[in-house]
């Protein structure tokens, strides 16, 4: 009698064990699996809100509309991680192995830190970890990183899209000599990553490259820009992320130095960095390798199939065409995309991690294909190949024109060819610490 | 009890120094004994990636981490907010030793890098003589961001990477790769294992009572002839040991890689949380806290997930989540301020007399 309650609890215990263990078994479909660690919640909801609605909104569209890719549904699931890296890399634990027999093909990390944590799993598990405009800028070089993807644009590539929109402006790159650029960076791990390239860029331009560091989270910034009134810079390249942005943008103009001389970087450049500088950031610049604007192709059908029939991810439609929102569509392109890829390989079925990493590999958008799937000019043409895994390395110059981001240039190139040995040294230091064996490309 | 049967002898005859001592053996701890053997024997075979990677690993960790801070506030009533600070110390002195080091095992690797943190936390622990309370936790509070500048500011700290991140170069321990989580989880396993039995016999030996006897009232310990002053610094340096092993665990066991930024205040006030919640000056606490504060989140997701699937916005189900952990949190704290520990332990006790009631 004396131990019913003991025995009770006991036995609770171990059904409630043998109950998670239990494996939920369904018959595999045409489905494929895809992961989405969002953050709705937490310090950056902000920005992740009008994320993921672009993402869910752009899958439901193909699903819906194209009838899947190639005919296979896409499935998806979200984990809230708050971008915090452990949760990430919990999510990627969870659902590597894709959901109900439908396989995951890639997982998109969106965070920098995850990236580099999830680095060596990447590589055990054979899922391709993608982060476009971040991520380990060395895991361009795929010989040394075969699962690991900074499409689009590396950090290094932002900081030669910065400067050489700089010599566009001052009409040549040999007008650079002898300027002064600034950069005002976040201190961190994500701003310290340009340093390298700008001291290349520097030397070969003959530019003078001034760092000066804001500490995190950058609310009170006027020992900064006292200082850089005294450089009187002829530039300021603005590598800073979340709150130091605005302030950044406000402090600068105190201080009288004129906003169409400031450069944001990717991470400094949507609405939400400009709005809260309220007057002060009208006419800032910002690198877009992902552009503002409901206008595009894309948008038109969007708004037909998805936005008017009700089914948008989004709950304020005021973020239709902001630039956040459109991260989330072009980062669900390249994804759906580079599926397609994988399908005329392996055939149209869902594919797994190590296809998934075969089809970003040999990821080809042209701009004919990107007019027909509605992104010209919201997404630059991609080419990727067994040891080149950023595909592109352009971004448009977007300037605030106090109500909305305005495009100011066409697609600006980075020097690629210049830095590509940087990327390599750091490639080559990391395969002899990890006792890699770079795979063969040629 | 001894089953020795030998008849005390009555005379006074022999010296006191010859008096027999009785040491009351100790019962097997049939219970730890039982979750170690499932520990080590079981679950590496039983549990898949996810369960080692996602869950077991972290929370044994930051159950370490816990104990460490539970060393120094539970037992020897010294407030810290630096917890992460000085994991981050363990962390990066274990990076660099294990880089600049290439012959030094991996654990020889981790015992250096806890004894560096342990200096540093030698070093932190010093105001503690002249301060207390609420103003020493403001100089560890000093500790935890000037740590945190340190390894940004100092490119050799993370060998000159380009994002100021740390990763394992390799982990083997005496030429067993054990970089698959099934190693990972067994490496973290016996670390934690090892040193929570050392803190274990710390805490109910010399050291132990002499902290305690600082915890419950300084001028009284001192009176009777305690150096409250070395203990003082003996509990931080012993503290940041233990938080360093963690951070150095955390580091290469779980993640794989760290950043100044994965030891941020958030993390410390992480670690505070689950002795708060788990119980101080309890080493199960540690455990049950930990249990707490990282699985919790993680049922609740998935139990979201479950139950309500797709029909409810997965944002308001988030912050659902996080209104039912803050009332939880909350309502522990209210039912039991002394922790899920003494809750256990009373319950256990409850259950002893049942159906009696106390």
């Amino acid at each position: 009698m004396r131990n019913i309650l003991k025995r009770t609890v006991l036995a609770a215990t171990l059904a409630a064990a043998l109950m998670g263990t239990a494996p939920v078994t369904q018959a595999a479909t045409n489905e494929q699996f895809i992961p989405l660690p969002t953050y709705r919640v937490g310090p950056y909801a902000s920005s992740g809100i009008p994320w993921w609605a672009g993402v869910i909104d752009y899958l439901r569209y193909i699903n819906e509309v194209e009838g899947g890719v190639d005919g296979v549904k896409l499935v998806w699931k979200e984990c809230e991680t708050e971008w915090s890296t452990d949760r990430i890399v919990e999510c990627y634990e969870r659902y590597k192995k894709g959901y109900n027999g439908a396989p995951t093909a890639f997982f998109f990390t969106h965070s920098t830190p995850a990236s580099y944590a999830l680095m060596d799993k990447g590589v055990a598990d054979r899922i391709p970890l993608v982060d476009p405009a971040g991520g380990r800028t060395e895991s361009t070089d795929g010989s040394v990183f075969p699962y690991a993807f900074p499409l689009l644009l590396n950090y290094y590539s932002q900081a030669s899209v910065g400067i050489n929109y700089i010599a566009q402006k001052e009409g040549g790159f040999e007008k650079l000599k002898g300027k002064k650029i600034v950069t005002v960076f976040h201190d961190s791990a994500y701003g310290r990553e340009t340093q390298a390239p700008m001291e290349l860029l520097a030397k070969k331009y003959g530019f003078e490259n001034i760092q000066i560091p804001v500490a995190d989270p950058g609310n009170e910034q006027s020992a900064q820009w006292r200082q850089v009134r005294q450089i009187k810079p002829d530039w300021v390249f603005l590598r800073t992320w979340g709150v130091s942005t605005p302030v950044g943008i406000k402090t600068a103009a105190r201080f009288g130095i004129p906003v169409d001389r400031l450069i944001g970087d990717v991470w400094a450049g949507s609405e939400a960095d400009v709005l809260p500088a309220g007057a002060a950031a009208k006419g800032y610049q910002a690198l877009a390798p992902f552009p503002g604007g409901a206008d595009f192709e894309i948008h038109r059908r969007l708004r037909k199939f998805i936005l008017d029939a009700g089914k948008s991810d989004l709950k304020d439609p005021k973020f239709f065409g902001s630039v956040y929102y459109n991260i989330g569509l072009i980062n669900a392109a390249m994804a759906v995309e580079a599926l397609r890829t994988g399908h005329r390989k392996f055939g149209n079925r869902p594919l797994n991690g190590e296809e998934g990493g075969w089809a970003f590999e040999h990821l080809d958008i042209s701009d004919a294909r990107l007019k027909e799937i509605g992104f010209f000019g919201l997404l630059q043409k991609l080419k990727l190949s067994c040891n080149e895994h950023e595909g592109g390395g352009a971004a448009r110059v977007q300037q605030w024109d106090g109500k909305k981001w305005v495009l100011v240039t066409d697609w600006v190139q980075a020097d690629r060819k210049a830095l590509r040995p940087l990327i390599d040294a750091k490639a080559a230091a990391y395969a002899r610490e990890k006792n890699i064996k770079p795979r063969d490309c040629s | 009890m001894s089953s020795q049967s030998q008849p005390l002898s009555p005379s006074f005859s022999r010296p006191f120094e010859h008096a027999l001592l009785e040491v009351a053996a100790r019962p097997f701890p049939w219970g730890p004994g039982a979750l170690l053997v499932v520990a080590f024997g079981l679950l590496p075979w039983l549990a898949d990636d996810y369960w080692l990677n996602a869950i077991l690993i972290p929370f044994l960790v930051l159950s370490l981490a816990g104990l460490g801070l539970n060393l120094l506030t539970g037992y020897t009533g010294q407030t810290s907010v630096g917890s992460a600070g000085f994991m981050a110390v363990g962390a990066f002195a274990t990076y660099a030793f294990l880089l600049r080091v290439p012959a030094l095992p991996l654990p020889l690797a981790l015992l250096a890098g806890g004894a560096i943190a342990a200096g540093a936390g030698f070093v932190f622990g010093i105001p503690s003589k002249r301060i207390k309370g609420f103003y020493l936790m403001v100089t560890t509070l000093a500790a935890q961001f000037f740590l945190e500048w340190v390894f940004t500011k100092f490119p050799w700290f993370y060998n000159h990477a380009s994002s100021g991140t740390i990763s394992a170069p390799r982990l083997e321990v005496f030429g067993h790769d054990i970089s698959g989580p099934g190693g990972r989880y067994v490496l973290t396993l016996s670390v934690v294992a090892l040193l929570t039995w050392i803190a274990h016999n710390l805490v109910r030996g010399q050291v132990g009572r002499n902290w305690t006897a600082i915890r419950d009232m300084d001028t009284a310990a001192a009176v009777i002839g305690i150096e409250v002053d070395r203990y003082k610094r003996l509990a931080f340096a012993v503290s940041s040991f233990y938080l360093g092993i963690a951070g150095a665990l955390w580091t290469f066991a779980y993640l794989g890689t760290a950043s100044a930024s994965s030891f941020d205040i958030n993390r410390s006030f992480q670690i505070l949380f689950i002795i708060i919640i788990g119980g101080m000056g309890s080493i199960a606490g540690n455990f049950i806290g930990a249990a707490f504060i990282s699985l919790l989140p993680l049922f609740l997701s998935q139990a979201g997930q479950a139950l309500l699937g797709s029909s409810v916005d997965p944002g308001q189900i988030q912050n659902l989540q996080k209104i039912i952990f803050g009332a939880l949190i909350i309502a522990f704290l209210i039912k039991e301020p002394e922790g899920l520990a003494r809750m256990l332990r009373r319950f256990a006790a409850r259950l002893a007399v049942w159906p009696l009631r106390f």
